[in-house]
């Protein structure tokens, strides 16, 4: 939510894609959040996918909650229009949106918090109306925005920063985007720009609901492994700033592994994740597949990384609710109003 | 005999029918007011039901009218007494020298019923029985059969109920056939056994001339249609419900494209309150006009998205189909008490625009009229509604639309605007100096005219900004925004009495039929009123100026605090002693007789106490 611009200036060398944009046109304002936030990657990777895609940057809606995920819209694509709704709610404003308008692509970022908590109706119902939509959450585990608590994808038996047990069960968005029914589901990790890229392609050319779950650690609140003395400071830290004034940056995590094997990465507190990422042979057409692979790794204290499950063939709400092929926002007048025949005809029947 | 003289009355009398609720019974109660109506005789009905789907009581009233009084009368003339469940209270209701029409199959003790009253005893049980075997028929029937014999009774038409059956089962012979019978046979048995026709007459008239018989909720969702929204999404709650209802209903048969058959619109049910006000904000950030209908509860629930789009100035309609609060309170019954939580919606320093139509005529019209108002003012548009005009059947005037009327789509630039040499776009930059500032859609221009929307402050472009300054600068346009909306609203109406007069009466929305004709009554009980209808907040300056010509006004309104009466005094800054507060929340409509007593005892009061110096 920053207003510090980047500077307009282009080296004429860049590299240009098909539409002649370089990757400069795909950025937005400068950051904010605190350095070494998986969310910051997360960003990086969504301006790499649109300018592969060579999308006009202009034609993507953004549309996100709050926290400090939902922040980042703010940081890519500076040409589209953002929205910053309410927490938790970005998927409603997001169906509204694309309900009025069918040809923008429509990204909705997120965070867990939002989501899982919050917003978890929104989240399930806006996957289970199959709305035509790239929804990402930037998922830490916690609640970034608001110093450190818990966020309903926790794990069980986890420690917060100040000790406290979490002793809740943790949602997986993922199994429950499966069981809704989306139609592309992926699960991947902020580091790992090599997966996460394409999989940001492939879900805004998907017609349906995607939905990727991205772990995104948290570097202020992910910082307190054994340790109370890791960060003394003072942050002014709410829903409009977002400046760590006494915080040491670290630099994002980033990793790189082969399809099929299992990958230990450190988090900035020290927790370890095992991310296993899925075969190259790993059939992504079984929805039943996916949900018993999740299960079967997870119970082994592995994240899946990767497609888990796409329908190439899916259908979106538009289709659900037959509308035309216009944007229902260029309809006017002649378009919509019966005019006063139909409604003299309605007269006559009301008497 | 009864020992007081049978009421006698010709096209002005109530007819109550107490029923349960389930019975089917609503359908042939509606029959019976329309049969009035097509006699050229005006009816004012009303649905008195409770919160529950079958078993509890429910009445359905009709106030037979040739003088075309649309409010509700209050006492009755003839109960039509069907539900054991409710048979003292009922009878107890009666009007003395009114009638009482029961089901004599099972004979009642004689301390059932008044000594001042008429009793009619028709065997419906018997007769049903002894025609259909099958249950549901007989439960369908009998109603239908008690129909017939109130037709003789009243000595109504029968023509014309057969020609609105007729009506009703255009393509179905067999239900059209076996309802015109059992008609008949309730006719038939009244004229064979009963002394036809009782003092209460219907006869023909043409007091209803061009005027058309609709709900207030589908009149509202046809004014949607007309005013151009595309996007409707809601979540059911009485009596809001119907909107939604109609409005799908209205879209299906208007709005699709003859050649492709698709829909030029999207209906979404969402999974709450939350979510239907979001969508409804999504779909009109990205230009599309888009509605939600609501009640109490949901207004609740929405109050944070209300403020966001106050303060990011996104267009949007909500109807609100007013019940009686607080919390779940009274849920089929009417009120007008969502004033002030809509007026001042959500947390921080909000205002927004509310509309009060006082029929389904003006319901029509005002709900056209606020895509117009939301686009123009860019922010919420509040159409107040409650369950007395929305769920009840009103005469009113036929709907009007103009073919030349174009949509006000307000401050919107686009690519070519953007391009314009020497244009400055800053999405919250007061060009005009009327407080709106210019928006854009998003995908308009490939590099300008892009903005963030959010809910914190920002700057006059959009950047995000906490300057104290910029903060204060901002809000201050959102009350010259507020401003001109005073100019743009349906302005109040003011009407003054036939002889020069000290006192003036302030009411709105669905109080305005009783209020009408309870001026008469004031007026035979030698009391003046000047009256104005307040049609839409924020007020117009002519409030003001109608309540300083005038000694006391009296706000009549349908809640217990006097909202809008607080909302007059604390946007006008008058004195509150000036307002007399004529309050009714019980959950029923509003009455003349009510109105008229309320005032005119105090205006008594006023003329045997006058106000004297105190003498030391
Ligand atoms: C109605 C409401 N309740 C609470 C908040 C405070 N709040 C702001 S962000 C946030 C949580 C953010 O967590 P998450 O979505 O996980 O994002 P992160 O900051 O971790 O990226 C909360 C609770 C709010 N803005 N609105
Ligand atoms: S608090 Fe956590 S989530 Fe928020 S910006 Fe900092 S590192 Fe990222």
């Amino acid at each position: 939510m920053t207003y510090i611009a980047r500077p307009k200036f282009h080296h004429p060398g860049l590299k240009k894609n098909d539409l002649g944009y370089t990757h400069r046109d795909y950025e937005g304002k400068i950051s904010t959040l605190c350095a070494g936030c998986g969310h910051d990657s997360i960003t990086a990777s969504i301006i790499e996918a649109c300018y592969e895609l060579s999308i006009e940057p202009h034609r993507v809606a953004k549309i996100s909650g709050i926290g400090c995920s939902s922040k980042t819209p703010d940081y890519f694509l500076g040409n589209s229009h953002g929205f910053n709704s309410v927490h938790g709610r970005m998927p409603s404003v997001l169906t509204g949106a694309n309900l009025a308008n069918r040809d923008l692509i429509y990204l909705g970022v997120s965070g867990d918090g939002d989501s899982a908590s919050i917003g978890f109706g929104q989240f399930a119902h806006s996957i289970r109306r199959g709305v035509n939509m790239t929804y990402i959450v930037e998922n830490n585990g916690v609640y970034g925005l608001t110093k450190g608590q818990f966020s309903a994808t926790a794990d069980r038996g986890s420690k917060s920063k100040k000790g406290v047990m979490n002793t809740d069960n943790a949602i997986d968005l993922v199994a429950i985007a499966l069981q809704l029914g989306a139609s592309f589901v992926a699960r991947s990790f902020s580091g790992d720009k090599t997966q996460l890229v394409p999989l940001i392609a492939a879900a805004i050319r998907h017609k349906g609901a995607s939905f990727i779950d991205v772990i995104s650690p948290c570097i202020a609140f992910n910082n307190h492994a054994g340790s109370t003395k890791s960060f003394d400071y003072v942050r002014e830290h709410n829903d409009a700033v977002n400046r760590l004034d006494v915080l040491t940056g670290r630099d994002p995590i980033t990793v790189e592994y082969a399809p099929g094997t299992v990958q230990v990465v450190e988090q900035h507190d020290g927790t370890r994740l095992a991310l296993r990422k899925i075969d190259a042979d790993y059939d992504a057409s079984d929805r039943l597949a996916a949900m018993t692979f999740l299960q079967k790794h997870a119970a082994k204290g592995q994240v899946v990384t990767g497609l888990l499950y796409v329908d190439p063939d899916a259908e979106d709400l538009h289709t659900h609710l037959d509308t035309v092929e216009t944007p229902l926002n260029t309809l006017e007048a002649k378009d919509l109003c019966p005019g006063t025949a139909a409604l003299e005809k309605i007269n006559a029947s009301l008497r | 005999m009864p020992d007081q003289s049978p009421i006698s009355s010709v096209n002005d009398f109530v007819v109550r029918f107490a029923n349960v609720n389930g019975s089917g019974s609503a359908s042939a109660n509606e029959l019976f007011a329309r049969s009035i109506l097509r006699h050229g005789v005006p009816v004012s009905p009303r649905n008195i039901f409770p919160s529950n789907i079958q078993g509890l009581p429910t009445w359905y009233e009709v106030r037979v009218t040739e003088a075309g009084h649309l409010g509700a009368r209050g006492g009755v003339d003839m109960m039509v007494a069907m539900n054991p469940q409710t048979w003292d209270k009922d009878v107890a209701s009666i009007e003395p020298g009114g009638y009482l029409f029961y089901d004599s199959t099972k004979p009642m003790p004689s301390s059932k019923f008044r000594a001042d009253i008429n009793v009619i005893g028709v065997p419906l049980t018997a007769i049903t029985n002894s025609t259909y075997t099958d249950p549901r028929q007989r439960q369908l029937f009998k109603n239908i059969i008690y129909l017939g014999a109130l037709c003789a009774l009243l000595d109504m038409d029968p023509k014309l109920v057969e020609q609105l059956i007729g009506e009703q089962y255009k393509s179905k012979e067999k239900l059209l056939s076996s309802n015109v019978h059992a008609l008949h046979l309730g006719r038939d048995w009244a004229l064979q056994n009963l002394k036809c026709p009782i003092g209460l007459q219907v006869k023909k008239s043409d007091k209803v001339g061009d005027r058309i018989f609709i709900e207030g909720n589908s009149a509202a969702a046809l004014g949607a249609v007309y005013g151009g929204a595309t996007v409707c999404a809601w979540y059911p709650i009485t009596p809001s419900s119907s909107v939604a209802e109609a409005f799908t209903s209205h879209c299906k048969k208007l709005r699709h494209d003859p050649e492709t058959g698709k829909a030029k619109y999207a209906i979404v049910q969402g999974e709450d309150e939350l979510a239907s006000i979001g969508i409804v904000i999504g779909a009109s950030w990205n230009g599309a006009r888009a509605f939600t209908a609501t009640s109490g509860p949901g207004i609740s629930l929405m109050t944070e998205f209300i403020g966001l789009s106050y303060f990011a100035e996104i267009p949007a309609v909500i109807m609100n189909i007013q019940r009686a609060g607080p919390s779940t309170g009274m849920p089929t019954r009417t009120q007008q008490c969502d004033i002030i939580a809509c007026a001042y919606a959500s947390h921080g320093d909000t205002k927004h625009v509310l509309l009060f139509p006082e029929d389904p005529a003006e319901a029509f019209e005002f709900a056209a009229q606020s895509f117009d108002l939301a686009d123009r003012l860019q922010t919420m548009i509040f159409l107040m509604l409650d369950l007395d005009i929305g769920m009840n059947h009103r005469l009113c005037r036929p709907l009007k639309w103009d073919d030349a009327r174009q949509y006000d789509r307000g401050k919107v630039m686009t690519a070519a605007m953007l391009d314009e040499p020497g244009r400055d776009f800053g999405r919250y930059l007061d060009v005009d100096g009327d407080g709106i500032p210019y928006r854009t859609y998003p995908g308009t221009h490939p590099t300008k005219g892009s903005f963030f929307t959010r809910g914190t402050s920002r700057d006059r472009y959009a950047r995000y900004s906490e300057e104290g300054a910029v903060y204060a600068d901002n809000m201050q346009r959102l009350v010259r925004k507020f401003e001109t909306a005073q100019d743009l609203v349906p302005r109040p109406l003011q009407a003054n009495a036939a002889k020069p007069t000290k006192y003036g009466v302030i009411y709105f929305g669905s109080t305005a039929p009783a209020m009408d004709e309870a001026i008469g009554l004031l007026e035979a009980r030698g009391h003046q009123l000047d009256r104005m209808r307040i049609r839409a907040f924020p007020f117009h300056s002519s409030v003001a100026s109608f309540i300083a010509d005038h000694d006391f006004v009296y706000v009549v309104e349908q809640n217990r605090d006097a909202q809008l009466r607080q909302l007059i005094v604390n946007e006008n800054g008058i004195d509150p002693v000036r307002l007399v507060p004529i309050l009714h929340y019980d959950g029923t409509p509003i009455t003349a007789r009510f109105i008229a007593n309320a005032i005119g005892d105090h205006q008594d009061h006023l003329k045997v106490t006058p106000l004297r110096k105190a003498v030391s």
